[in-house]
């Protein structure tokens, strides 16, 4: 497995896509801290390439990077190497590399500028949702065998995750005003990974406001250290849950 | 001649003098109290003692239940004697005028919701200076009502009760006057500083942190200032009601956390002036309800969740000069009808120009956000709040406002933060 996940890595570093990509969310982060008066502003900045950017170039990346290695897999699995093996090196080389870029490109301007609890809680939540979108990557891949189907499912799903899924929630806001759901949203939110994350980190950015109302729910849901791990094991749950479902079927799969 | 007669009536003066000197009690006598002491107890000290009269309390431990002082004696502490009111007795009663406390350790008194016991209770007085005392787990503290002219100054106030109920304040004023509170230190009461119907007096320097309820509490009380005070972490911040004509300039105020929890509470107030005030990592730094005529100026508005919540029930308050930094809201408000005027504000969500370089933005800013109005209907929605869908609406809506009342408006934003 270490053999396939170095071939993995020297080919994603041949591809040079990786390397622009830290260039790019560094230069975007540096910045955002130095061009903005204060460095809770620049954090807003850094926020939204976490919670949008990140997981597009995961899922993006990642899927046409899978359909591209299709025929290094066949190579692969015409060795005696287990077939699982193979698309675990895959996905934990893929995921090592994007995890790199985002902790080099925006986790070291984080560590500079921002206050070390928000910072790391930032680079903790992006790196996982890096990863997740890999692990939603994978799956996409293997549910179809058409490539622009394939990549059609990967932007879909970030479109759903990131732009629609806070829409559908605010929508229900409205309609279900009148009942006690917050309970309820605390749930909703755990089917989102990027909505975990950014209540995570809004739990750090406004924490004054988050005291509020049904503050004191969320931050007593979220906020403290169970909350902490639960949240935590729930991103984890984003990774492990898709990743096995896209290994079952491609231990079975027909190449 | 002239010279001569001048002499002579200096004379007479001093004869005057001497024979009302003897006649009265000029040069007071001091009684001791202490193991060793012409006296064992404080009563019975207090009680041997004419006007003007010192006793000294020398270090020991005193249960002596309830000490009435109703003549105007110094009662003076040396080394800090405790005095225990056993959780059953008003420790130091004092009716009488110009009487002065200092420097004693005055603990556990009674706990009697019918007669609100305090460590200290001031009755019907005036000039009465409480100075320099210690005073632990009572419940109340110092208590003052009908008195006036009195001097609260540099005195440790803790309790450490756990429930509401169980506890009384700090600082309780009734129906007095004229009083000054300074320097005091008040923790883990019910109130730091409460006060009813109290006129014309000053609040300066107090540290009021976390009592159960407010930091300051007052009601029906008007023409007071209050300068230099610190409220923090009090479990409802600070709450001030139904008076005219308060001043508060240069008061911190620092997180005070929670839905029902104010940097300060403004309900039914009138004629006010802030400024110089700082409003730091509170849930709400001002809630203002049902205020008018209030000028607030040249204040901090930092960290905040909501800077500022402005009922609409409010009218002809001026919020000019403040710097509003880092808050999660600005301002936020109940309804459409907006009485009240912003101007020269310095906002660093604005996000005009200013091109003529005068140093006051060139576009009005709306300080309401529309999603501050959807939260202050939907409060869940707060968990929403930096999402993609969120900020897409707010930025919709500050391009063409249509939802938020246009009145509310900064039409000269400053560019630069003012020196605070």
């Amino acid at each position: 497995m270490i053999r396939i996940l170095k071939y993995v890595a020297i080919d994603i570093l041949k591809n040079k896509i990786v390397i622009a990509y830290t260039i790019m969310l560094a230069l975007f982060s540096w910045s955002a801290f130095s061009l903005e008066d204060n460095s809770s502003k620049g954090l807003l900045t850094v926020l939204n390439i976490v919670l949008l950017t990140v997981p597009l170039v995961s899922v993006l990346f990642s899927t046409i990077y899978v359909y591209n290695s299709n025929e290094f897999i066949e190579l692969l699995v015409s060795h005696p190497v287990k077939r699982s093996m193979i698309w675990k090196a895959l996905f934990i080389g893929l995921s090592l590399s994007l995890v790199t870029a985002y902790v080099i490109g925006v986790g070291i301007p984080l560590l500079i500028f921002a206050d070390w609890a928000t910072g790391l809680i930032m680079i903790l939540s992006g790196a996982l949702l890096s990863v997740i979108f890999v692990a939603i990557a994978f799956l996409s891949c293997i549910v179809t065998r058409d490539k622009a189907k394939g990549i059609g499912v990967s932007i879909m799903l970030w479109l759903y995750f990131a732009l629609l899924f806070d829409g559908l929630v605010l929508f229900l806001f409205f309609q279900f005003a009148d009942y006690p759901i917050e309970k309820v949203v605390v749930f909703l939110s755990a089917l989102s990974p990027i909505d975990l994350c950014r209540i995570l980190i809004l739990l750090r950015l406004d924490v004054s406001a988050m005291m509020g109302y049904t503050g004191a729910i969320f931050k007593n849901f979220f906020g403290n250290n169970i909350g902490l791990v639960f949240s935590f094991s729930l991103l984890a749950l984003w990774i492990i849950v898709p990743f096995f479902f896209s290994l079952r079927k491609f231990k079975k799969k027909d190449l | 001649m002239n010279i001569k007669e001048g002499h002579r009536y200096r004379i007479l003066w001093w004869v005057l003098v001497c024979i009302t000197a003897s006649g009265s009690n000029i040069w007071a006598a001091a009684s001791w109290v202490g193991n060793d002491k012409p006296y064992r107890s404080i009563q019975a000290a207090v009680h041997a003692s004419l006007r003007g009269d010192t006793v000294y309390i020398t270090k020991g431990f005193y249960k002596e239940g309830n000490i009435i002082i109703d003549k105007p004696i110094a009662v003076i502490g040396i080394g800090k004697p405790v005095l225990d009111g056993e959780l059953k007795h008003e420790i130091l009663s004092v009716k009488a005028d110009s009487v002065y406390i200092k420097g004693l350790q005055l603990q556990n008194c009674g706990r009697a919701v019918m007669n609100d016991q305090a460590a200290v209770k001031v009755y019907d007085s005036k000039n009465v200076v409480v100075e320099g005392n210690t005073l632990l787990d009572n419940f109340f503290g110092i208590y003052l009502q009908y008195s006036k002219h009195c001097i609260i100054k540099n005195n440790f106030v803790k309790a450490t009760q756990e429930k509401e109920y169980q506890s009384g304040n700090g600082i309780h004023c009734w129906k007095s006057d004229s009083l000054q509170i300074i320097g005091n230190r008040i923790l883990g009461h019910r109130d730091g500083i409460y006060f009813e119907f109290v006129t014309e007096s000053v609040i300066w320097r107090n540290i009021a942190k976390n009592n159960l309820r407010y930091g300051l509490h007052f009601m029906f009380s008007h023409k007071n200032a209050y300068f230099t005070n610190y409220f923090k972490n009090n479990g409802a911040g600070v709450a001030v009601m139904f008076t005219k004509k308060v001043v508060m300039m240069n008061n911190t105020f620092e997180e005070n956390w929670g839905d029902a929890a104010y940097g300060v509470l403004f309900k039914e107030l009138s004629d006010c002036y802030l400024s110089g005030n700082k409003f730091y990592r509170n849930t709400t730094g001002i809630f203002f309800d049902g205020s008018s005529r209030i000028t607030a100026e040249r204040n901090l508005f930092a960290a905040n969740g909501w800077g500022m919540r402005l009922q609409a029930s409010c009218m002809d308050i001026v919020i000019a000069q403040n710097n509003f930094t880092g808050n999660t809201f600005d301002v936020a408000t109940n309804g459409t009808l907006t009485l009240n005027k912003f101007y020269e504000n310095y906002w660093d969500k604005y996000e005009g120009y200013d091109i003529d370089k005068d140093k006051v933005g060139d576009v009005p800013y709306h300080p309401l956000s529309l999603f501050s109005m959807i939260v202050e209907k939907n409060p869940p929605a707060m968990l929403l709040y930096r999402s993609f869908m969120v900020t897409l609406l707010d930025k919709s809506e500050k391009v063409l406002p249509s939802l938020t009342s246009d009145e509310f408006v900064d039409k000269k934003p400053s560019m630069i933060p003012y020196t605070l």
